[in-house]
């Protein structure tokens, strides 16, 4: 059976076709799967009987409901949603007074090996399917609730480009979920051509994982550096402009003693220096076996507080759902090695 | 869609295009751009299909540009890339990328055909003492093995994880390096290949109290 959710107008225009369908039809599916939120096909009610029927032959809307949930002291929600076989991706709930962020992952895995990570562990999977990255926004029960979206659970969204597009269109388009892209954010190691296609072709929100301005730091931190290093992603940036309608922020995970000095703060002043941008801190969840250690929270502040005063919008990142083990790929890395000991 | 192969692009003529074990080749055309041991180039086919990155395996001060390659099956590129033959077109992107800078005496640890930078930086000459780690399954993909068995002699280490017991090591090279005696922390290590292999040496290397700081990937994604 093959899932609607997730596809695009203009796919479900040629499966309609296909069928011998009238090429409304296409239409009137993506109404029932993105704005009222239909279950089954057999709901998709002002469908004639036969084409319902025609349709359930071969598809299925798709949707899958998370496996486990995990809740924090603090609100924050941990769902894992079963994906390929027998493999797991975490989606976060963040609730947060007027707001309510989800945490979606793209890809099961990931290829791009940062040290600090516990997704890189997992080693790659695949990709997921836009339906894939949709259905953990549309199958938890805070789905109505949710206002912001960020691309920064387990995977490079960059690595999954197509698919992120693919998803991000059915998010924002007429046809689809009508949000405003000011809602999405992705968030990357800084793949510089999928990049600059993603930035040509949407009006999201971008987030960088920086960690560090300094070329050998970066380097051990996270290999991609030896492939786009960050001040050609940076050049890259400054060609394009960016607003209070399109930020461009910059992540920095603060580890104790390696990239939360002084040296930094000036560094990382004269490589943003021409670029509107801002910078989240945000404290590091250890995670095991690795050498590297949250700053503590008072240089933490120094360090915001440094970088503010150098005319950079700097914020703390609140520490959410520790309690429960946040860290992106902690809880499936969990999940996988119960799931290795069952077989 | 636009792809993003529409940007930046040469297109050169292959030379030739080598099969030297089942599945994997060495393509080489024309060095136009001068680069360094350890950069890579993007190479493509049509701009329907994504460019693929790919380290520069040849020397350079040397006229042609090799590029060692294994084919995926399922693969988008690297099924077309072998079937090129000499002549045909092939798109190139300037050489970029920074694995360039290595230490003296640097620990070289590949996986596959993750021994392509290793190969450019020692035949330019730029890795003076170096010591290498290669890891394959069975003795074909030990790429340029003469080359390397010339050069290094007792310091090419290879791990085959599926021959049987001989003079090599047989397992994978994270197995040899958990029970290296003569790991020496204080060495730069240099590790590329798979994300799997990179991640796992890395940790392994770091339990054996090898500094974070001594510790250099380039990840094939
Ligand atoms: C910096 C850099 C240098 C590189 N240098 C070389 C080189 O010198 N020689 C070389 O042979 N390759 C190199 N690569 C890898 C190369 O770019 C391609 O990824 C590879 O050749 C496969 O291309 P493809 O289009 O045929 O396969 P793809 O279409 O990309 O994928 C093939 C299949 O494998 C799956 N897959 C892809 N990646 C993974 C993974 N990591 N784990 C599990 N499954 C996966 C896909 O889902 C698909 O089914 C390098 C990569 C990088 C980033
Ligand atoms: S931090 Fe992101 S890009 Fe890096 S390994 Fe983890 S999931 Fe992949």
């Amino acid at each position: 059976m093959v899932p609607l959710y997730g596809k695009t107008l203009e796919e479900l225009k040629s499966i309609v076709l296909e069928e011998g369908l009238p090429a409304f039809s296409a239409k009137q599916i993506t109404e029932w799967l993105y704005k009222h939120n239909a279950e089954s096909i057999d709901a998709m009610t002002n469908l004639s009987k036969k084409a319902r029927e025609q349709l359930s032959a071969k598809y299925t809307v798709g949707l899958v409901k998370p496996e486990k949930v995990t809740e924090s002291a603090d609100g924050t929600k941990k769902y894992l949603f079963p994906v390929l076989a027998n493999r797991y991706v975490e989606a976060a709930y963040i609730p947060d007074k007027d707001r309510a962020t989800l945490c979606v992952s793209s890809q099961s895995g990931c290829k791009m090996g940062c040290l600090f990570c516990m997704t890189a562990k997992q080693g790659f999977q695949g990709n997921l399917t836009a339906g894939e990255i949709l259905n953990q926004l549309r199958s938890i029960p805070e789905f109505e609730k949710v206002t912001n979206i960020v691309y920064m659970g387990m995977g490079e969204p960059f690595d999954n480009l197509d698919n992120v597009l693919k998803s991000i269109q059915i998010m924002t388009s007429d046809w689809g979920m009508g949000w405003s892209s000011k809602r999405i954010t992705v968030s990357t190691i800084g793949l510089i051509p999928a990049m600059k296609q993603f930035i040509e072709s949407t009006s999201c929100h971008l987030a960088i994982s920086l960690h560090t301005p300094f070329d050998d730091e970066r380097k051990t931190l996270m290999p991609i550096q030896n492939v786009h290093p960050i001040v050609d992603v940076i050049a890259e940036l400054k060609k394009y402009r960016f607003t209070d309608h399109r930020r461009v922020s910059f992540e920095y995970i603060m580890f104790d003693g390696l990239n939360d000095t002084p040296r930094h703060v000036k560094a990382l002043v004269k490589l943003l220096n021409g670029l509107t941008c801002r910078i989240n801190l945000i404290r590091f969840h250890p995670i095991p076996g690795s050498p590297l250690r949250t700053s503590p929270d008072e240089r933490i502040i120094q360090f915001r507080d440094s970088l503010t005063s150098k005319g950079i919008f700097t914020t703390i990142r609140a520490s959410r759902g520790q309690d429960i083990q946040a860290a992106c790929g902690l809880l499936s890395t969990k999940a996988l090695q119960e799931k290795g000991r069952q077989q | 869609m636009k792809k993003w192969n529409e940007f930046d692009y040469d297109i050169q003529r292959v030379i030739s295009n080598q099969s030297i074990a089942p599945g994997s080749y060495i393509l080489k055309f024309k060095k136009i751009t001068p680069f360094l041991a350890g950069q890579v180039v993007a190479l493509g086919i049509s701009r329907d299909i994504e460019p693929r990155y790919y380290s520069i395996a040849s020397g350079e001060n040397d006229e042609l540009i090799s590029i060692l390659y294994s084919e995926r099956v399922e693969g988008q590129l690297t099924p077309m890339l072998s079937m090129l033959k000499p002549g045909d077109n092939l798109m190139v992107s300037k050489p970029f990328g920074t694995y360039t800078q290595v230490k003296p005496s640097p620990i070289f640890i590949a996986a596959g055909t993750g021994i392509a930078p290793f190969i450019s930086m020692l035949m330019s000459n730029k890795a003076k003492g170096a010591t290498l780690i290669h890891g394959a399954r069975y003795t074909d993909y030990f790429y340029y093995s003469d080359y390397l068995e010339n050069t290094l002699g007792n310091r090419y280490i290879r791990c085959c994880s599926r021959c049987e017991q001989g003079s090599l090591f047989v397992g994978r090279v994270t197995d040899f390096v958990k029970q290296w005696n003569d790991l020496d922390p204080e060495r730069p290590y240099y590790l590329c290949g798979s994300a799997e292999m990179v991640v796992e040496t890395r940790d392994i290397l770091i339990s054996r109290g090898v500094p974070v700081s001594n510790i250099n990937s380039e990840i094939y994604f």
